[in-house]
């Protein structure tokens, strides 16, 4: 049951990553995303890390993909990859080394994996991740704030039309 | 329960599928939403590996992979704006002017 849950999941996951990088359309691509990003969301919860399959859903699927349509509508889409691509052999060279990249990740990863004991796993329920994050990790928690400020004064300067 | 190497495995897949959508599209917006696949991927792999060896930091890493990932989605999308307003295409192929 719990294989036939994931398997299903798994398919949609790299179904829409392959939709992603193939349709021409990017608001297509977009939307594709959407359905990855939730999909991971429902192995996070397989995985037992309930808050972060709620954050994946809130910030990713929410946030920042509300942030990629805006920036598609704003960018006219559509029109950026028509006509014949100047440097097609070099880009079908890709999927030679994607395979090898593939090939490779699962040897070296998987492979070491097999085998090693397995602890039970720990909960991923919220008052133990959040007391993980206010004491071992206050500190690069409370530096996340900064940067998210930042990043917000940036994109204000960046955005500003000049005169 | 499923093993957590299957988990690695489909992230290694979503991985590569990232880096091949990075290489074949020209359009920088699409580019950037394979590197969002890629930073997902590795997410799942952190959470994976987290539930294996019996810790949360694995967890609280994502947690703060997710906050950066917001942070570089909008001054990335940011900085896609500001170029096409200058060049009025947006094609990753035109922007050479920085190359040696």
């Amino acid at each position: 049951m719990a294989y036939a849950a994931f398997f299903i999941v798994a398919m949609i996951a790299t179904g829409s990553a392959l939709g992603l990088i193939l349709r021409t359309n990017a608001i297509h691509g977009a939307l594709f995303l959407v359905v990855n990003l939730g999909s991971i969301a429902a192995l996070y919860l397989m995985l037992g890390a309930e808050f972060l399959a709620a954050a994946q859903v809130i910030v990713y699927a929410g946030a920042i993909m509300v942030l990629f349509v805006f920036a598609i509508m704003v960018l006219i889409p559509g029109k950026e990859e028509t006509g014949p691509d100047p440097r097609r052999a070099a880009r079908l060279l890709a999927l030679p080394v994607g395979a090898l990249l593939l090939l490779l990740l699962v040897f070296v990863i998987v492979g070491r994996l097999r085998g090693a004991p397995t602890a039970g796993g720990p909960s991923g329920s919220v008052p133990a991740l959040g007391r993980l994050l206010f004491t071992s990790y206050l500190f690069p928690f409370e530096l996340t704030s900064v940067l998210l400020l930042a990043a917000m004064v940036g994109v204000l300067l960046l955005a500003r039309r000049r005169a | 329960m499923v093993p957590e190497s299957f988990y690695v495995t489909l992230s290694a897949v979503l991985f590569t599928i990232g880096v091949v959508g990075v290489v074949i599209r020209r359009n920088p917006l699409v580019i950037f939403m394979s590197i969002e696949l890629m930073l997902n991927a590795a997410n799942l792999a952190l959470v994976a590996f987290g539930q294996r060896y019996g810790n949360l930091d694995g967890q609280a890493v994502v947690f703060f992979v997710m906050a950066v990932a917001a942070a570089e989605v909008a001054v990335g999308l940011a900085i896609i704006v500001a170029i096409f307003r200058i060049r009025r295409r947006l094609s990753v192929d035109d922007l050479s002017i920085m190359r040696w």
